[in-house]
């Protein structure tokens, strides 16, 4: 990262930060300072503790130590949530009872507007500039059972973009997807980071976001592991590799 | 019929019967979205504590019953808050629990004549007074007004929790404004349709709007449409038949129900008889899929090797491929019809 003089706060500001859950740390020390529209790349084994950092970031996950910013405000203290977009790791769109597209992608913008008024014509427009980021647009009055489950993640995409987040933090969202879905959702997420969206992404499928992302962390047991450019962390892969193949020999 | 109305009572059961067929669908769908249709039953159970508390204090059993399933609806929210496992056996702890000592406690004060424990727990809609009647009425009118006001909210925190409160909606007080509801309705329904069976006016004309409608908001008005006319229809069929009002609604609810299952199928039937899929298609259309689109009515149809495809549920449908008969809305008809020309707004009607 650049620190140069007139470089711009960071969206995003750990330090020494820990998340967990019931009062037990499983993410610890963790230092990462994320400046506006750099697209990262979170991976890790599983239980590595992604989803207990990025939800951390959401007041999801309990912060147990260090600070944690978030659009330069300590997280306790951010009142506007919809600031932040979140694509959670669950896939379940409604619950037990059928809703449309349209339906699922307005929630997002609830908590944008006091508990008494309701959706207007603005609050349309948003739903349907968030359906055509994602290229659903023509689906907005399907029952959401009937999409295909790289369609789902999308419309959970659209649910976060909806209130015109400043950063978006996703969880595996081309996970378990099929190989054309995950080329259009591919493609969702480039259209995003080339408009400038800050994003942190949780991913098993750095392939799937090539030329999309700038910024590789790899999670280990609860600690960052990694921190670099893809370039690097294709060296740091491969410099594993051989490390493995020596002990191995 | 107007022997029907003539009649004092009646009058009293039939308004009763349309706030109660009003009200708990309404509040039943968010229970049927985060999966817990029976707690409306678990309240209902705690609810006849609430009303022995009354007879034991000659006090009105609505009130008290009201204050015991309130509470209750609150507890279940704090226990679902925490989280914690044994939260199942502590809610059996506390809807057992209410009912036994809801039927001990009558009985022992009654004595052996069971008639009014009886009408608490199956319904008793002839007695019901003029006095019961505006408070059921009054109740329901606040349980619809927040239903309404709340729908979006109480949607959104029933569908998908963890987002709520990541866009900082207030889930626990949404939660607790839910159990609150639930427990008001089933004080409103107790004596029309009896605390054992208040769930099922709840979740059955839910169950069987969801057969029909493709949305949120079709399936709600569904299902207060088949409510309304489960519990007014049952207590009409209940005055001539005979019978006991609470379980006569229920089974006409069930009744149609089955109706509705079978309405939902033979929907579908037409429609897929309507309209023609493409076949095997794994290409995805959209904005700059490489497809020409065309404008089609009130959505856009993709030409697809000299096929128009329009997205239709999990699959593609071939739209007419004569332009010309598209263009002249006067040649309709039969054409129309075979070359699979509908709008989304079928289409959203069109279940599974
Ligand atoms: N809600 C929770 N309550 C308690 N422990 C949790 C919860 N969610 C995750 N954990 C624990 O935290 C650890 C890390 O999980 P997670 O952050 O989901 O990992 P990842 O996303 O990398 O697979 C695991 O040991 C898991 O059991
Ligand atoms: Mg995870
Ligand atoms: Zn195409
Ligand atoms: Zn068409
Ligand atoms: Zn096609
Ligand atoms: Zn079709």
């Amino acid at each position: 990262m650049s620190t140069g003089v007139s470089a711009p706060p960071p969206v995003v500001d750990l330090r020494r930060a820990s998340f967990g859950h019931l009062g037990r740390p499983v993410v610890t020390d963790v230092d990462l300072a994320i400046a506006p529209g750099q697209v990262v790349a979170v991976l890790g084994p599983n239980g590595s503790g992604k989803t207990t950092l990025v939800t951390g970031l959401l007041g999801l996950s309990d912060h147990l130590g260090g600070t944690v910013e978030v659009l330069g405000t300590p997280l306790a203290r951010l009142r506007d949530r919809t600031r932040i977009g979140y694509v959670p790791q669950r896939h379940t769109l409604s619950g037990g009872v059928r809703a449309t597209v349209a339906e699922i992608v307005a929630t997002g913008l609830l908590a944008t507007r006091p508990w008494w008024r309701p959706a207007g014509r603005r609050g349309r427009e948003a739903v349907r500039r968030a359906l055509e980021t994602v290229g659903l647009a023509d689906r907005a009055r399907f029952d959401v059972d009937t999409l295909s489950g790289g369609q789902q993640r999308r419309v959970l995409i659209a649910r976060a973009l909806v209130a015109d987040p400043e950063v978006l933090v996703m969880d595996e969202p081309t996970a378990g997807v099929d190989e054309a879905s995950q080329k259009v959702l591919a493609g969702v997420l480039r259209g995003l980071a080339t408009s400038g969206t800050t994003m942190l992404v949780v991913t098993h499928e750095l392939g799937a976001l090539r030329g999309t992302v700038d910024r590789v962390l790899a999670v280990d047991a609860g600690h960052l592991s990694f921190d670099g450019t893809p370039q690097e962390y294709a060296a740091h892969q491969a410099e594993r590799a051989r490390a493995a193949g020596r002990e191995d020999a | 019929m107007s022997d029907m109305l003539a009649l004092d009572f009646m009058r009293n059961a039939l308004l009763a019967a349309l706030v109660v067929g009003l009200a708990a669908p309404l509040v039943g769908i968010f229970l049927v979205q985060r999966r817990l249709s029976l707690v409306g039953d678990g309240l209902g159970h705690v609810a006849l504590a609430g009303v022995a508390i009354g007879v034991v204090t000659d006090s009105s059993p609505v009130w008290t019953a009201l204050v015991a399933a309130v509470l209750a609806g609150v507890v279940i929210e704090l226990i679902r808050a925490r989280g914690r496992t044994s939260g199942d056996v502590a809610l059996a702890l506390m809807f057992y629990g209410g009912l036994a000592a809801g039927v001990v406690i009558i009985n022992k004060v009654e004595g052996a004549q069971t008639a009014n424990l009886t009408g608490y727990l199956f319904g008793s809609i002839t007695t019901t007074t003029r006095s019961d009647v505006a408070v059921f009425t009054a109740l329901s009118a606040v349980i619809v007004l927040v239903t309404v006001v709340l729908r979006q909210r109480l949607f959104a925190v029933a569908g998908d929790e963890e987002f709520a409160r990541a866009s900082g909606l207030p889930v626990l007080a949404l939660n607790i404004v839910l159990a609150v509801l639930t427990a008001v309705t089933v004080v409103v329904a107790m004596r029309v349709i009896g605390l054992l069976l208040i769930s099922a006016l709840m979740i059955i004309p839910n169950a069987a709007a969801q057969q029909l409608s493709a949305s949120f908001r079709a399936a709600t008005w569904w299902a207060v449409g088949l409510g309304v006319v489960s519990s007014v229809g049952g207590v009409m069929t209940s005055y001539y038949a005979d019978t006991a009002s609470g379980g006569t609604i229920v089974l006409l609810a069930i009744a149609l129900f089955a109706l509705a299952v079978l309405g939902g199928s033979l929907r579908k039937a037409v429609a897929t008889a309507r309209h023609r899929h493409a076949e095997r298609h794994l290409h995805e259309h959209g904005p700059g899929c490489g497809h020409e689109a065309v404008a089609h009515g009130d959505h856009v149809d993709y030409l697809h090797d000299g096929h128009r495809h329009a997205a239709h549920e999990g699959h593609y449908d071939e739209h007419a491929d004569h332009p010309s008969a598209d263009a002249d809305p006067g040649s309709g008809g039969v054409a129309g019809a075979r070359t699979g020309r509908h709008t989304l707004g079928d289409r959203e009607e069109v279940t599974r």
